[in-house]
């Protein structure tokens, strides 16, 4: 783990999942250059549940993406699990992602032609687990969503909340220890924003675990450890959210 | 992960259909010309085929093929008896004739006119008659195809009468024959039958039939009368493939089989690739979330070879049964020629393979360079 740090002398907490320094993001030159991120400072508690607000366009899904790995800052540190992501080499990211990362998509992004405990299975898959106990795993997970009797229908049988429940079943199936939702509710009705926001804060936010969620919907604030206020590529605050604790949460 | 690339693929079922027909196109296009341009070379040697006893073809050191007849002296018989590793030789003549029959009508023949002593040559599928029957005065045998050419729709009955040279001739059985190149009756008889029916000429020998030792090798045999006779002598297999060559080189049919073939080579893979990057595209939100959720490029590759394989092997099944389905509909009502060695199904897998594997490089480039982050965008 130490060799990964940025700033040896400079030892991270070790309950911070996510911690995120001097970041920015340019993207284009020249005429069609955007700042979608013009120095963002973040740490994410193990535990904890970050919302991360603001309006369209402030640089919400950048930031997110940069934390997942998916996408490389202009510049600043970004240490994630330990882990100095700056550093490292594309293809230990891809690693990275697979073990430790797991995904909410706004649209949901589930592959049309699996059912739905095929799909939650995708990430035990791309680690390398048989077909049959994958599914079978995801298939528990299922469960636990309330969706134990949709177990084989295709994506288009299933509502826009039951899809995203898969989602999130395949986000948490392989116990990733970061979970990041891009705006899990935006494409669903009140009811069922509400369910999948209480889902995620229920089953998905564990001690070892940290969940960034963006969103615009103020609606779910209230399941948030915390929230960060973005504006115009930048966070302007970090207010504590409603949410203290997790009675219900038994690990 | 590969079978979520299969269900993907066929999840997409009008694009998947499309990618099958267009491997299946060309598939079937190759296959089928390529089978049609063996079953013409194959035509060619025919006759070489259907004799089958003797190992070695003496003949003119000019003859090209079979069809290509120089007449010998007789006396080259005995030229070629007297080599040492030559175990016995025989004649054997083949030339065209015209008959004149009962009606009055013309029919140009191929006449063969085999050993009187030992029948060397004969053919083998004799269904009506007997072998032994040429013996008798006149006596000839037709092949069945002729015979249906000659009497179209009449039923097959011996004892049939024409006329060659002014000479009787007597059907007194009838044989299967393969067909030939030119599709004219065959007529077999007695080698010293058929220099009578043959128009007059000074030398009459078209070839004589050896048979090497037992134990020796063939082809050296064919060098060793050579040596010693100035004659040209070839192996049966040899002499297929002197005449296919001639084929090959001297006529179009080639160029024009390997255009229509280069054709549905190209044309399949226009359609399969295009399909297949349609595909690809359509898909491309998957397989970035995949990418993000940490599949690595080389699976991504992988997977997109795997639906390329896919269709390849899906498309090659289908295109090849059609194309064998195509050569066993049409064998009994068109002069067609259609033979399919293992040969036509490999080349047709080889160029099955190359089709999806460039219909395949397009769509592999986009997923390779698909950017995992844009799962994120809406
Ligand atoms: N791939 C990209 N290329 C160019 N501009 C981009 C790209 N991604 C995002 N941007 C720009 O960066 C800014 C921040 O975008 P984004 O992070 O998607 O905002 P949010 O998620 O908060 O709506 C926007 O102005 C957007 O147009
Ligand atoms: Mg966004």
């Amino acid at each position: 783990m130490t060799t990964d740090q940025p700033r040896p002398n400079n030892a991270l907490p070790s309950d911070v999942a996510v911690h995120v320094r001097g970041v920015t993001k340019d993207f284009g030159t020249g005429g069609s250059l955007t700042k979608a991120l013009r120095g963002v400072d973040l740490d994410v508690p193990y535990g904890e549940m970050l919302i991360l607000a603001g309006p369209s366009g402030c640089g919400k899904t950048t930031l997110v993406s940069i934390v997942a790995g998916t996408l490389a800052p202009t510049d600043g540190d970004v240490v994630v699990l330990g882990k100095n992501l700056i550093a490292m080499p594309n293809r230990l990211k891809v690693r990275f992602r697979r073990d430790n990362v797991g995904f909410v998509f706004q649209s949901y992004n589930l592959l049309p032609a699996l059912t739905a405990a095929e799909n939650a299975a995708v990430p035990l898959l791309i680690a390398g687990w048989r077909r049959a106990r994958a599914v079978e795993a995801a298939s528990e997970v299922l469960d636990t969503l309330g969706l134990g009797d949709r177990l084989t229908r295709l994506p288009t049988e299933l509502s826009g909340g039951q899809q995203q429940r898969v989602a999130i079943a395949r986000a948490i199936v392989h116990q990733p220890r970061l979970l990041v939702c891009d705006e899990p509710t935006s494409a669903l009705d009140a009811k069922n924003g509400r369910i999948t926001m209480e889902l995620i804060a229920r089953i998905a936010v564990q001690p070892d675990r940290a969940v960034i969620v963006v969103t615009h919907d103020s609606r779910v604030y209230s399941f948030a450890d915390r929230i960060a206020l973005m504006e115009d590529g930048r966070i302007e605050s970090v207010e504590a959210g409603m949410h203290q604790a997790h009675p219900a949460n038994p690990a | 992960m590969l079978w979520i690339a299969w269900k993907m693929l066929i999840g997409n079922r009008v694009k998947y259909l499309g990618i099958v027909f267009g491997v299946v196109f060309a598939a079937l296009l190759i296959a089928q010309q390529s089978s049609i341009f063996c079953g013409l070379m194959f035509l060619t040697v025919s006759q070489i085929r259907d004799v089958e006893g003797p190992g070695i073809w003496v003949m003119d050191p000019n003859v090209q093929f079979i069809d290509d007849i120089k007449p010998l002296p007789d006396t080259d018989l005995f030229r070629v008896k007297g080599v040492s590793g030559v175990e016995w030789a025989v004649r054997f003549y083949k030339g065209l004739a015209r008959a004149r029959m009962e009606q009055g009508e013309f029919h140009q023949m191929i006449l063969l006119g085999i050993d009187d002593a030992t029948l060397v040559g004969a053919p083998e599928g004799i269904f009506m008659g007997s072998l032994a029957d040429l013996r008798k005065p006149h006596a000839v045998l037709l092949d069945d195809a002729g015979y249906k050419q000659i009497w179209p729709g009449e039923p097959y009955i011996l004892g049939r009468v024409f006329e060659m040279n002014d000479r009787r001739a007597v059907v007194v059985g009838i044989t299967k024959a393969s067909r030939t190149f030119q599709t004219f009756p065959i007529v077999y008889t007695l080698y010293s039958r058929a220099v009578l029916f043959a128009p007059p000429e000074r030398k009459v020998l078209s070839f004589v039939l050896a048979q090497p030792r037992p134990g020796l090798n063939a082809t050296a045999v064919c060098q060793e009368i050579t040596a010693q006779t100035g004659l040209q002598a070839l192996t049966r297999e040899a002499f297929m493939q002197k005449t296919i060559r001639h084929f090959l080189a001297k006529t179009g049919i080639p160029v024009n089989f390997a255009i229509t073939v280069l054709l549905g080579f190209i044309v399949g893979t226009a359609i399969a690739g295009q399909t297949f990057y349609l595909f690809t595209v359509e898909n491309i939100k998957q397989f970035g979330a995949l990418k993000a959720m940490g599949t690595s490029n080389w699976t991504i590759l992988v997977m997109v070879l795997a639906q390329a394989m896919q269709v390849g092997a899906i498309g090659y099944g289908l295109g090849v049964g059609l194309a064998a389905l195509f050569g066993w509909g049409s064998r009994g009502f068109t002069k067609l020629a259609f033979f399919m060695p293992w040969q036509v199904l490999a080349i047709t897998a080889v160029a099955v393979f190359f089709i999806v594997v460039l219909a395949s490089l397009l769509s592999i480039r986009r997923v390779l360079v698909v950017d995992p982050a844009i799962v994120f965008r809406g």
